[in-house]
């Protein structure tokens, strides 16, 4: 797109930085306002992609929730077990993919499922294979960045997990504290309180009040609602504030639709009233859905990649080098770190390294010392530190393999 | 005695049925409440009234019960407890000098809770009644009925009896002690078609069409705990109260006790268990 003139972008209305026309006043415009158009464009041609965990007791209207958050059947094959069939069931892990597509806009969706979670009369540990999973799926997205043909990675990360709290109880169980306890750090956990129509607004309020306290007191970290730009107008930000005072959501879920007041709802018919699930004097539903899709998905995304999987991924290489200081035989996935089984030779090279840093390390904090006495009397101090490679450059590279 | 998960209702619904304040709710809005760690077992006695007769009510809840991470053998308290009783009862009945209206603190009914979650039975609920239905008379109860839709009802329950069945679970009124052709139709029909009670309980009132009910106000509507369109809580109250309380202690002495005692005196080599005087018998006997 090249303007006719080039003029400065400042006080440039949305529409016509969407079209890209240079507008109409004496200012220099270089064009590269048309630069989220562009974004917008190969976004939509590529797609998007996004993976939502599902995880609490069986019974809490799970299935149903998804089924109604994304307008579509994904368990129309899924079979129910007995009690008696789930007296030794163990947790699964079951992936449902869909694709969906909303005004020209293609979205990858996965859900993965867990039933079983809580299900057993021993829950001793029952979180453990879905951390296991998370953490696969963060491993080999580590190796596939790590890779030579980076492509075609595939992000098979979770973004976001929606944890179901019972409405029957009086507050978090034991299992759900420690389900969240084991995975606040590894995704991004958003609590619901299922079936909320089981319960009238005082004990939804007195609820909410009290899983929010005991989220505080159990030091859970559950998603946090980022703060919203300050430019923003003042109907954005109440309901930006709103959205933060319902946490956790009071939700409901259902795929029939009912007559009510002579409109078709989606909801469920009892014989004492209609509950709509759109209706938001009803439950959370709507506040829910807008802010997981259309408000905050990408966040999730953001906060997936470089929080979590960055936690991950330095723990990871922290362990590794760690462990490369201690074991003589290591196995890495990471091509870019070749460990060779070393000899004496590369140990001693190792040691002598190691000792280089923690000198330099020693050298770096007192030049920084200095630095801030010699600047508090005025005198910039430029330090500038080099560090040598961990790695001895041995000729072998066969040891580690990913 | 009232078992299941905290938070199904179970004092709410024991305070509707005696229409009177016999359960404490562990309100779960209190602060300094926490699961216990160990099925605990807390029993409260009240005297309640009604046209001239007078009923000892002795409510006992098993808070903790089904709350923790690992809940195997939760169970055992509640049997110990259960057992407890017929024992203290067959020591006085054994007494040389026994008294003429032995303090009967044996558990005539339990009402176990099961959660609505609309698909069947937890393995939970399946160990439980199976262990318990041995020892005592076991009512089950769908909680926090209003959860459900009545298509949603009519299928839950069909499959929880489907489950019991299938479990050999025997629950109260149990088959084989139907006295007589009336009592079987009677309670065939309850057993096939009532069973379990989908209830709501609610100690609040409420003005619908003209009159004062108990129920619990929602955005879309009154749920009216005595409506039987609603739930099936007159059902259940009727049931216990008004037609088989009687009935319910007479299995439990007859049936019940009577096998604990035979099991006891079998043990014991055909004789009634030791009544020296000890220390302990001493005191449970003041």
């Amino acid at each position: 797109m090249v303007p006719e003139k080039t003029r400065a972008a400042q006080d440039e209305t949305s529409e016509e930085q969407r079209s890209g026309k240079p507008p109409d006043h004496e200012k220099q415009y270089v064009g590269f306002a048309t630069l989220p158009n562009q974004v917008h464009r190969k976004s939509v041609k590529k797609g998007f992609d996004f993976t939502l965990m599902v995880a609490g007791e069986s019974g809490l209207g799970k299935s149903t929730l998804v089924n109604s958050l994304f307008l579509t059947d994904l368990y129309k094959d899924r079979k129910l077990l007995n009690a008696e069939e789930r007296i030794n069931q163990t947790v699964e892990i079951i992936k449902h993919t869909v694709d969906i597509e909303e005004k020209g806009v293609k979205l990858k969706l996965t859900i993965v499922d867990t039933p079983g979670f809580g299900d057993a009369v021993n829950n001793t540990e029952c979180w453990k294979p879905i951390t296991d999973y998370i953490d696969q799926q963060f491993e080999q997205y580590f190796r596939d960045e790590s890779g030579l043909n980076r492509k075609n990675i595939q992000d098979n990360r979770v973004h976001c997990c929606l944890y179901f709290i019972s409405p029957f109880g009086h507050g978090l169980r034991p299992v759900d504290v420690e389900f969240m306890k084991a995975l606040h750090e590894k995704v991004n956990i958003v609590p619901l309180i299922a079936k909320a129509d089981c319960l009238i607004p005082s004990e939804i309020r007195k609820l909410k009040e009290r899983i929010r306290e005991e989220i505080d007191k159990f030091g859970i970290k559950v998603y946090q609602f980022p703060e919203c730009d300050s430019d923003e107008d003042e109907e954005f930000k109440q309901q930006d504030r709103e959205l933060k005072e319902s946490a956790p959501f009071a939700v409901i879920g259902s795929n029939t639709v009912v007559e009510a007041k002579g409109q078709r709802v989606r909801g469920r018919l009892y014989p004492w009233g209609i509950v709509e699930v759109e209706n938001q004097a009803h439950c959370d539903f709507v506040k829910l859905r807008n802010m997981l899709i259309r408000t905050h998905m990408h966040d999730l995304k953001d906060v997936t990649c470089d929080v979590h999987y960055e936690n991950y991924r330095a723990q990871c290489i922290q362990q590794m080098t760690s462990k490369l200081t201690q074991d003589n035989r290591i196995e890495s996935p990471i091509p870019i770190l070749p460990l060779p089984t070393p000899d004496t030779e590369t140990e001693k090279l190792i040691k002598m390294k190691d000792e280089e840093v923690s000198t330099i390390c020693a050298c770096a904090s007192w030049m920084l010392e200095l630095e801030s006495r010699e600047s508090l009397q005025g005198c910039p101090i430029e330090v500038v530190l080099r560090l040598p490679l961990l790695c001895p450059p041995v000729g072998s590279w066969g040891g580690g393999q990913g | 005695p009232k078992k299941g998960q905290s938070g199904l209702g179970k004092s709410t619904l024991v305070n509707t049925l005696f229409k009177s304040q016999v359960s404490r709710k562990s309100s779960g809005w209190n602060r300094e409440e926490k699961i216990p760690k160990t099925v605990e077992i807390k029993a409260i006695g009240h005297v309640i009234e009604e046209g001239g007769v007078k009923m000892k009510l002795t409510v006992i809840d098993t808070p903790g019960f089904g709350d923790q991470i690992n809940n195997e053998n939760c169970w055992e308290p509640i049997e110990k407890y259960i057992n407890e009783q017929y024992e203290k009862f067959l020591k006085e009945e054994v007494n040389i000098a026994r008294k003429k209206r032995i303090p009967d603190t044996r558990v005539h009914c339990c009402l176990y809770f099961i959660s609505p979650t609309g698909h069947s039975l937890r393995p939970l609920d399946l160990e439980f009644m199976k262990h318990l239905s041995k020892v005592v008379n076991i009512i089950p109860v769908i909680a926090k009925a209003d959860t459900m839709t009545l298509e949603e009802k009519t299928e839950f329950k069909q499959r929880v009896r489907k489950e019991l069945e299938v479990n050999g679970i025997e629950f109260y009124p149990q088959k084989e002690f139907d006295e007589d052709l009336e009592d079987k139709t009677e309670n065939d029909k309850i057993r096939q078609e009532s069973m379990p009670f989908a209830v709501v309980g609610s100690d609040k009132e409420y003005q619908v069409n003209g009159k004062r009910v108990l129920g619990r106000k929602t955005p879309w509507g009154i749920i009216e705990v005595e409506n039987l369109n609603h739930c099936e809580f007159a059902l259940l109250r009727d049931f216990v109260i008004r037609t088989h309380l009687q009935d319910l202690k007479e299995v439990t002495h007859n049936i019940h006790y009577e096998t604990y005692r035979a099991k006891r005196l079998n043990d014991n080599g055909g004789l009634p268990p030791m009544t020296v005087e000890t220390e302990e018998n001493h005191e449970s006997n003041l």
